[in-house]
């Protein structure tokens, strides 16, 4: 599949965001992975052409960042994380279950292209343990069941809600995102500010903690 | 010791993260009156507050600016570390989601201060939650004249890029993050020269945590002394604390430095039901472990390092007596490893060193003289590598050996899984435990 005119027009909007061109290098790759579904060599070397690098340079990069694949990734990717806090707490069971119900292994995807599962790293959601992720958007407090429950939904076609963020797309619709591109979906979710980010401010509140700002403890008082 | 809200102050209010939201509460009232200063002059308050930077290292944060040359005639500037990825940490990435448009009005008034026009946001990339949200609040302070040129009138122009990483934990590091914005592998560079010399395009540049740059505003609010009337001496203001695992209510806890573990723990509904306190760590998995004995040490820089271990992220995680320290340390080097950018010998070869003799532990295949060998291969490590990375994955082995020995010589013939029953941790039902 050659790369439609309009890419190569997206990938010059992104080097106009830098000062210099090769910052935009990351960004880049995370479009033509929306495209593709993986980077691969036509997308190597449409990015070098576009920067004036050579093929390998581009190639070191990529290779070097865990989010781009060398293969095509399913619609959806599915992450688990399995570092020890999420992993101790149920992300090893959940992946156990996972990887046999779909019967494929990391970095694998099931023979009809729906899903690629991963095993991956801290998510900076440690107090939402253990935590799964849908096309890279979070699926806080994961059990065995409720990611069963979300594989048949996204099989299904039928809507499934990230914890915190939109309701799941695809893999390369996140791609897109990730490469700075409105989705129109930033207000998802309000604040985010579920139970668990809002804990301490709770106790303080029904234990009438004073506030870091005096003002700060009445809403609107702003002075 | 009490909690106190400061960041989180209003994130009961759905919009807390638009500029309606937060200019309902003091919001930009910081920037109207840095304009007003002389650069120094916020420099100056910075350093009188105290405030040290909040990604791990605890760098005094008003120093770090003012290693920015003036009058240089180079571009200067800031680049956020939102890389959060240390494990245990959850702070940056709920700031960024409910809080973002104190990231924008505190890199505003940093970049004032130490003369920057060109700041950006480096944000993980497995987050594109976060990543949209900053987007949006970059759009909406451009929108509310906040961004762009002549901010306020001031005659001082600032743009914001936000940045998005591709899955790599060394980005976190500040010469490895400022690699990647340029487009390169992300690994670390030598020092000196420091970034606020030469750093992204060889030009002055200051990387500040979010959380950091978050607690600027209201320092210039409401003064360096108000800042400093928190926690301890040495470690002055407030910290976000996101406290995980086996305790009944994890969460986001804001509170003043010097704040103990059994306290926050007490906030968080204290440990799971029917289950004590096994081992907990203060700051990330790159900070040594600690156990019952330390619960009541303040949570500070100094506090941290007077029972040999460190502040770091200040996101403790906490572990029951369900888990296996051998597992949960073993874990912890497969990611190290994993992780390893390659560049420097000692950290490339050593966390695989390292990482096999674990698995062998754990898999209760070791030999015990590989107890010795493992203190041995940290301690060639430590200090020796390019970067922090292969310090990190120095650590935890050293601290877990000296307070649960027996578990490691139990490596040598049983495995970790026999002794402690992998579903016994599990936080949801439906799994059973034998």
């Amino acid at each position: 599949m050659a790369f439609p005119d309009s890419t190569r027009a997206e990938l010059e909007s992104i080097v106009a965001r830098y000062p210099q061109a090769r910052s935009a290098l990351l960004p880049m790759l995370h479009l033509v992975q929306s495209e593709q579904g993986y980077v691969s060599p036509e997308a190597i070397e449409l990015c070098a052409d576009v920067l004036e690098l050579t093929p390998a340079e581009v190639a070191s990069v990529a290779s070097f960042y865990t989010m781009y694949k060398r293969r095509p990734v399913g619609k959806h990717h599915i992450g688990v994380c399995v570092n020890p806090q999420c992993g101790i707490l149920g992300g090893e069971a959940i992946w156990k279950a996972l990887a046999e119900d779909l019967e494929i292994g990391h970095d694998e995807t099931t023979p009809d292209g729906e899903f690629t599962i991963e095993r991956i790293e801290c998510q900076a959601a440690c107090t939402y343990a253990p935590v799964v992720t849908a096309d890279w958007e979070f699926m806080d407090n994961a059990t065995v069941d409720s990611t069963r429950d979300m594989i048949e939904k996204l099989r299904g076609g039928e809507p499934v809600e990230s914890t915190r963020g939109p309701q799941i797309r695809s893999f390369k619709q996140t791609e897109r995102s990730l490469a700075g591109f409105d989705d129109g979906l930033a207000d998802e979710g309000g604040n985010n500010a579920d139970a668990v980010m809002l804990r301490g401010l709770k106790v303080a509140k029904e234990q009438n903690m004073p506030f870091a700002e005096p003002t700060a403890t009445e809403a609107g008082s702003a002075s | 010791m009490t909690l106190t809200p400061n960041l989180t102050a209003h994130w009961d209010e759905p919009d807390s993260y638009t500029v309606a939201g937060y200019e309902r509460h003091n919001g930009y009232v910081a920037l109207r009156k840095a304009l007003a200063m002389a650069p120094e002059d916020i420099i100056g308050v910075v350093k009188d507050s105290g405030l040290r930077g909040r990604g791990g290292a605890g760098f005094p944060t008003g120093l770090k600016w003012s290693f920015v040359p003036q009058g240089d005639a180079k571009p200067h500037y800031l680049v956020v570390n939102a890389d959060e990825s240390e494990p245990g940490a959850c702070k940056d990435i709920p700031l960024m989601l409910a809080s973002s448009q104190h990231l924008i009005e505190g890199m505003i008034i940093a970049c004032y201060a130490f003369r920057a026009n060109h700041a950006f946001v480096y944000i993980r990339g497995e987050v594109p939650h976060v990543i949209r949200r900053m987007q949006l609040a970059v759009r909406d302070a451009y929108d509310n004249g906040y961004l762009g040129k002549d901010i306020l009138g001031s005659g001082f122009d600032l743009d914001i890029v936000i940045h998005s990483g591709a899955g790599a934990y060394i980005c976190g590091e500040e010469t490895a993050l400022l690699d990647s914005l340029e487009g390169r592998r992300g690994q670390p560079r030598l020092k000196p020269p420091f970034p606020a010399v030469a750093g992204l395009y060889a030009s002055p540049t200051v990387v500040n945590n979010v959380e950091t740059i978050m607690s600027v505003p209201a320092i210039i609010r409401n003064g360096g002394d108000w800042y400093k009337s928190f926690g301890t001496e040495k470690s002055p203001g407030i910290k976000v604390f996101s406290v995980a695992g086996h305790v009944n209510n994890p969460g986001i806890f804001e509170a003043p430095l010097g704040i103990t573990m059994r306290e926050l723990i007490g906030y968080a509904g204290g440990i799971r039901d029917g289950h004590e306190l096994k081992f907990w760590v203060p700051g990330g998995s790159s900070v040594p472990l600690l156990t019952e004995e330390h619960l009541d040490t303040p949570l500070s820089y100094e506090g941290m390092e007077s029972v040999g271990t460190m502040l770091g992220t200040a996101t403790p995680m906490v572990f029951d007596e369900t888990t296996s320290v051998v597992r949960a340390i073993t874990g912890w080097l497969d990611f190290y490893k994993h992780e390893s950018c390659g560049k420097c010998t000692p950290c490339r070869e050593g966390t695989w060193w390292i990482d096999q003799l674990l698995n062998s532990l754990n898999e209760g295949t070791g030999k015990i003289e590989d107890l010795d060998t493992l203190q041995d291969l940290c301690k060639q490590i430590l200090g020796r590598s390019f970067c922090a990375l292969g310090d990190a994955a120095a650590t935890p082995y050293p601290a877990a050996l000296k307070y649960f020995r027996e578990e490691f010589e139990a490596g040598t013939h049983t495995a970790s899984a026999e002794l402690f029953d992998p579903n016994a941790p599990i936080v949801f039902s439906g799994v059973s435990t034998s």
